[in-house]
Formats: structure tokens, C-alpha cells, sequence
């Protein structure tokens, strides 16, 4: 922007052009991305796998902001995005969109000549993805939107596995379906307590478009299709007793909790204020995250003779 | 020629400006600390045309010049 007589309030500061990035996101790309470099085998230097994390999320903010560019008459219209710097009016359309691309590029490139070209293309592929295929064309023309935009969230471990073998193996598609099944559940159960206005902005939400109790359905049958791959992943070379151990328990609670929901209907679930539906939802991001650690201590076992089969 | 006097938008833009300049500083540090690891994980070579030396390859033979065959 050239022009200096901007209103103090609507000047753009650092922390807007971070928001652009989706921090919050960012934070769950780089957990997961990790995992994937660190259960990965074979060695990279480790100043190449934090450069290496660092620009996987990158792309994903520069994802981000070419969403938050797309998607600023949506943000403006509904409460919870209405404070992005898009349709708050700190950033213009065509500063998030030069910003998105030009970070697009940089990520792509310097993870490409940081470690190699199969991890740069399916980060391209990922942002591609993610602001194109999800945000451009299925997020407004169908309700199945959240099972499709969960892809562009799984490929960060599968990244993180071609950075450090330069292929993409078994272990890799099963930490990617683990992401891909676990999000449907998991945004699912939050849009049925959250009542966004997504009618109104012209999104076509599962909630919305087939109601609640197809919601609900909806929620138990993407949770019994996780099952096999959570489950499945700890015979591979990646899994192991614990990871087993960890897996069976928490496929249950989810499965419990998945289950308890379908079996609801809206009065019972006006009357304590959607109880278990707010505890699904918190659960489904610990099952996430506890998963995907115990990935991480079947590697870390590993030198001491313990970890694996 | 002399900004005698700071203009309201330098002062507004400040911590923009010193943010980007560090991101900057880190992105110059991250591409020099890559360029390091990266030679280092060359291996035994003579930096000058980038062959490998054999003198410095481990369990490498080394033949006197006076035990050569002649020609």
C-alpha cells in the first residue's frame, strides 16, 4: 500500500501478515510433519530437517493465505472469521494473494533444494490442493467439502516421510488416511454444536444441507473407517506393541464417543448443551495428537531394543 | 537529502518494517547454515574443481613414483 493517509486501525501490522499463515494450523503441520522426518528411516542432518519442517509449514501458511484471500466475502460474513485481516480491511485481497504466492514459492523452492524433488512436489501438489481444489471449487459446491479439504492436512507427515527416504511408502499412506479419515469426525462434531451461520455465507455445510442427524451418521461411519488404518498402521515398520497398545485404546474411546453421538437426538442434545458432542470434539484433537505420539515413541524406543516388533 | 522529519507512517509501519527485517536476517542465516551442511556432507574433495583428492580417501593406495611401471 502507498497510500499514507491509512487510518491507524486499519493499518496492517506484523501480527496481521502471521494471521494470513493460520498459526494455529501451522502448529498442527509442523507436529505432524516432524513425526513424520523423525519415524522415517535413514538419517538426515538434523539443521536439514528443521529447515526442512520449517518450509512444509510454510507452504501450509501460504495455503492459508491464498484461502484467506479466496474466501474473504465468507470470512466477512460469518462471526468467527469476520476478524481476519482480509475482511477486516488490514490487508488487501491482492496483498494475501501476492503474499500466498510469492511464500508458495519460496517453500516449494527451498524445500526442493534442501532435500529433494518428490517432498517439493507434494508440497506444491498440498498447496495446490488446499487452495484450489478445496477452497476454489468443492468448498461451496459440496457438502462432502470437510472429507476433501482433510486430504490437504494429511500430506504434511507424508512430506516429512520423502524428505528423509525421497519415497513415499506404506507407512507414509497410512500416517496420510490416519489425518484424512480422523478430520470428518473430527470438524463434524464441532459444526454440530457450533451453529456457524454457513447458510447465510454460502457454504454448504453436512449440518445444514442434510441436517443433523445424517451429521451424526455421518460422524459414527467415518470414525469406523479410521478404525483400521489407526489400528493397521501398528504392523507396519512404524508401529509396534505400544503403538498398539495406544491405538486400540483410543480407536475405543473414540468409537465410544462417536457411537454415543449417533445414538443422540437434538433434544437430548439442547438439554446439556451438546455435552458430548463438545466432548468428542476435544477428544478427537488428543486422539490426534496422541497417536501421532506414539509414532514417535515407537522411535524413540527403537535404539534401546524396545520399540517395533 | 535529509528526512528532517519522520513521517506518522514510518513510526506506524515500525515494528512491520523491524519484522520483516528479521525474517530477512533468519532467512540469509538459514541458507548459509544449509550451504554449510551441505558442502560438509560433500565428502573428501579439493574445493578448487570439485574432484574427489584420493589422497584423502580412507584406505586408499598410494603407489611411489619410483615404483611405477615405466612406460
Amino acid at each position: 500500500m502507498s497510500d499514507a493517509a491509512v487510518p491507524h486501525d486499519k493499518e496492517a501490522g506484523f501480527g496481521d501478515y502471521i494471521a494470513l499463515l493460520k498459526p494455529r494450523v501451522m502448529s498442527l503441520v509442523v507436529f505432524t510433519a516432524l513425526v513424520g522426518v523423525l519415524v522415517a528411516p535413514g538419517q538426515i542432518h538434523p539443521f536439514i530437517a528443521m529447515t526442512a519442517i520449517l518450509f512444509i509449514a510454510l507452504g501450509a501458511g501460504a495455503s492459508g493465505a491464498l484461502n484467506m484471500w479466496w474466501d474473504a466475502d465468507i470470512d466477512a460474513v460469518m462471526k468467527r472469521t469476520q476478524r481476519r485481516p482480509v475482511p477486516a480491511g488490514k490487508v488487501l485481497p491482492g496483498e494475501a494473494l501476492g503474499f500466498g504466492m510469492a511464500l508458495s514459492g519460496i517453500s516449494v523452492v527451498m524445500l526442493g533444494l534442501a532435500t529433494n524433488l518428490l517432498a517439493a512436489g507434494l508440497l506444491a501438489f498440498t498447496i495446490f490442493f488446499y487452495a484450489v481444489v478445496y477452497s476454489m471449487w468443492l468448498k461451496r459446491s459440496t457438502p462432502q467439502n470437510i472429507v476433501i479439504g482433510g486430504a490437504a492436512g494429511a500430506f504434511p507427515p507424508m512430506i516429512g516421510w520423502a524428505v528423509v527416504t525421497g519415497n513415499v511408502g506404506v507407512e507414509a499412506v497410512l500416517m496420510f488416511m490416519i489425518i484424512f479419515m480422523w478430520t470428518p469426525p473430527h470438524f463434524w462434531a464441532l459444526a454440530l454444536f457450533m451453529n456457524e451461520d454457513y447458510s447465510k455465507a454460502g457454504v454448504p455445510m453436512l449440518t445444514v444441507t442434510h441436517g443433523k442427524k445424517v451429521t451424526r451418521a455421518h460422524v459414527l461411519v467415518y470414525t469406523i473407517l479410521l478404525i483400521p488404518f489407526a489400528v493397521g498402521a501398528a504392523f507396519t515398520s512404524i508401529g509396534g506393541p505400544v503403538f498398539l497398545a495406544v491405538s486400540v485404546v483410543l480407536n475405543g474411546i473414540f468409537l465410544l464417543g462417536a457411537w454415543r453421538i449417533w445414538r443422540r437426538d437434538e433434544v437430548m442434545a439442547a438439554a446439556d448443551k451438546y455435552a458430548v458432542e463438545k466432548q468428542v470434539f476435544k477428544f478427537s484433537l488428543l486422539y490426534l495428537f496422541l497417536i501421532f505420539g506414539a509414532f514417535l515413541a515407537e522411535a524413540a524406543l527403537k535404539p534401546y531394543g524396545l520399540g517395533g516388533w | 537529502m535529509v528526512f528532517s522529519e519522520e513521517h506518522d507512517m514510518h513510526k506506524r509501519r515500525f515494528s512491520r518494517n523491524v519484522g520483516l527485517g528479521l525474517v530477512l536476517v533468519a532467512f540469509v542465516a538459514l541458507v548459509f547454515g544449509l550451504t554449510v551442511v551441505k558442502v560438509m556432507n560433500l565428502g573428501e574433495m579439493q574445493a578448487f574443481d570439485h574432484v574427489v583428492r584420493p589422497e584423502l580417501v580412507p584406505n586408499s593406495v598410494r603407489v611411489p613414483v619410483e615404483e611405477a611401471p615405466k612406460q
